[in-house]
């Protein structure tokens, strides 16, 4: 018998089936893929196009190549996250939380591992090391297109500094964990993929957006939507990139300070809430 | 004293339950159940379908809360992380990773309890799966599901291993092997609790039995006592007088009449010293005796006569 933790043992045990599932490397691909294209191809095309108007407007061209280019990656690497970015990561929680009743998998779990407490925070623990392994790796590709991009344009290398650097990919952490985090709530909550995964994606790319529209004309909705997720995630990345309206879900709704506490609210409520279901439920 | 008994010589109770109960909404699915299960012993656990073995179970295994009542496993709460640790479980089916192999699957187990790779390939070629082990579980037949999920029982040699149909979906040599392989782990000192519809298997692996219809537990004993006494099959004529003799030989309640096209015959419980009274009796009463036969009821006969009645009083 092993001397490590029972949560180690359980992260390792989570990690092993995350990393072997296809599912997990589709979603973290997409997520790779639109931040390269949205990010990077399509600004890069309308540089090199010469056409000011492609989706860059009141860009000029130099602030254009400015953002592409290593400088610009700290801004870039946050500006996906808030909507597609945080969409993506919600619903890997949610696969990776809600499949495991409809498979039986925790129930086999529960019966002969660790305790329950021990075996959902090894499952948290593995989600937040891919989340990281994500926003690392979404780091690695931004310099690397970023340096391309250089490359292409035999354009002299400034590198971002490393304060700078170090702080967007803490924002791009919280970010993503967040909605993750949110994810595997939801999984939990609709002891299964399917819903939790439709319901995450509405919510983020849909119901937000709507809520955050009515809000402006009725000050009770407007105070609510102050309070979501979504809200406070691209009032965060809008407020410490200084730059709103230029991707979608990138906002100025709520001061920087708060959208940063509220959204470390949700980092801490999210799981503590998914463990209390997850130590409370009966598993049928 | 025999290795799995106590200091004091009683056997040590790996499974105790008190009045056990389970209700969801007006539903009583398990009422008031308190059973015991020993070190070292097969334990059956039989009923009809929605008796509540699998709620019972599940109670057992700290899946779902009890309503009221209790249930210690190895002398703890259960369902606390020091009991899952030292229990193995198949129950409702085996819950499994579908993208993963086999051996994968037990090694994420065997992760969380720290074990090597070494004992899943030992679990695996325990339950005969060594050869197909890096197959995909979705392409897994039922009867090798079935299998992947004992061994995933067995994995950490668990004191408790709870086998839910452990047999359902193999053929009969998988069968044979399943029973030869339960009470092996009997043997070696680990406990069984088996449920299973299938009456034969339960009559030749299992030590004691406990048959539960309508959520109750009507019995609990070993299967010899469960099956009762030697019993009696007397062909004789006229049928009123010989009925007459064998009720006081045997008690009026103590004589079953059984119908056939072949002739009627009587069927009833006697000692093995009362069989020359009773054949004494019936000739000296002027009856002509045709056949007498002495027979052991199957475990089949016991389980429809106690289940019977409960399904009845259910239907009512």
């Amino acid at each position: 018998m092993s001397t490590t933790t029972p949560v180690l043992r359980a992260t390792r045990a989570d990690l092993l089936r995350a990393r072997r599932w296809s599912a997990v490397w589709i979603v973290i691909g997409a997520w790779l893929f639109l931040n390269a294209l949205f990010g990077y191809v399509f600004d890069y095309v309308t540089y090199a196009s010469g056409d000011e108007s492609f989706s860059n407007e009141g860009q000029s061209r130099a602030e254009l190549l400015a953002g592409i280019l290593p400088q610009g990656v700290p801004d870039h690497l946050v500006q996906g996250m808030p909507l597609f970015g945080g969409a993506l990561m919600m619903v890997l929680g949610a696969l990776l939380a809600g499949s495991g009743f409809g498979w039986g998998t925790w129930k086999t779990a529960y019966t002969q591992g660790p305790s329950r407490t021990a075996t959902a925070v090894g499952s948290l623990t593995s989600l937040t090391v891919v989340v990281a392994g994500v926003v690392l790796v979404t780091l690695a590709c931004d310099l690397a297109m970023s340096l391309g991009v250089a490359a292409l344009q035999s354009h002299d290398v400034v590198w971002p500094a490393l304060g700078d650097l170090a702080k967007m990919t803490g924002v791009a952490f919280l970010v993503m964990e967040m909605w993750a985090l949110i994810g595997y709530l939801l999984g939990v909550l609709a002891r299964g993929p399917a819903v939790s995964v439709g319901l995450a994606l509405v919510w983020a790319l849909v119901v937000e957006n709507l809520l955050r529209g009515v809000g402006a004309s009725l000050g009770a909705v407007e105070a609510f939507a102050k309070l979501l997720p979504g809200t406070n995630a691209g009032s965060l990345v809008g407020g410490i990139t200084g730059t709103t309206g230029d991707n979608p879900g990138v906002i100025d709704t709520v001061d920087t300070t708060r959208a940063l506490v509220t959204v470390v609210v949700y980092l801490v409520v999210a799981p503590l809430v998914a463990l209390a279901l997850v130590r409370r439920r009966d598993v049928t | 004293m025999n290795a799995h008994d106590t200091v004091d010589g009683a056997p040590e109770l790996v499974v105790q339950t008190h009045d056990l109960t389970k209700r969801y909404g007006d539903r009583l699915a398990v009422d008031a159940v308190s059973m015991t299960v020993r070190r070292g012993e097969v334990y059956g656990f039989l009923g009809p379908n929605g008796a509540g073995k699998t709620t019972t179970l599940r109670m057992v295994l700290g899946l779902i809360r009890p309503t009221s009542g209790s249930a210690s496993v190895l002398g703890r709460p259960a369902g606390a992380a020091d009991v899952t640790a030292r229990t193995g479980a198949l129950i409702e089916g085996p819950g499994f990773f579908p993208y993963l192999t086999g051996r994968a699957n037990l090694q994420v187990l065997a992760r969380m309890q720290g074990l090597s790779d070494t004992a899943v390939d030992e679990a695996l070629d325990r339950v005969g799966l060594g050869g197909r082990s890096r197959d995909r579980f979705k392409a897994y037949s039922l009867g090798m599901k079935q299998r992947l999920g004992v061994a995933a029982a067995l994995l950490g040699d668990p004191e408790l291993i709870v086998l839910d149909e452990p047999t359902n979906g193999l053929d009969p040599g998988g069968m044979a092997d399943m029973r030869a392989l339960v009470t092996d782990l009997a043997r070696g000192g680990q406990a069984v609790l088996l449920s299973s519809h299938l009456l034969a298997e339960v009559e030749e692996i299992c030590d004691r039995v406990g048959v539960i219809a309508g959520g109750r537990l009507l019995t609990e004993s070993t299967v010899a006592e469960l099956r009762g006494g030697r019993r009696l099959r007397v062909v004789a004529g006229p049928l009123d007088r010989a009925l007459a003799v064998a009720m006081r030989a045997a008690g009026d309640d103590g004589v079953r009449v059984e119908r056939s096209d072949d002739g009627d015959a009587l069927l009833l419980e006697v000692g093995d010293d009362g069989v020359p009274d009773l054949v004494r009796a019936l000739v000296a009463e002027g009856v002509d005796v045709h056949e007498i036969t002495q027979t052991e009821r199957t475990l089949e006969e016991v389980f429809f006569e106690m289940t019977a009645d409960k399904t009845l009083e259910a239907v009512r």
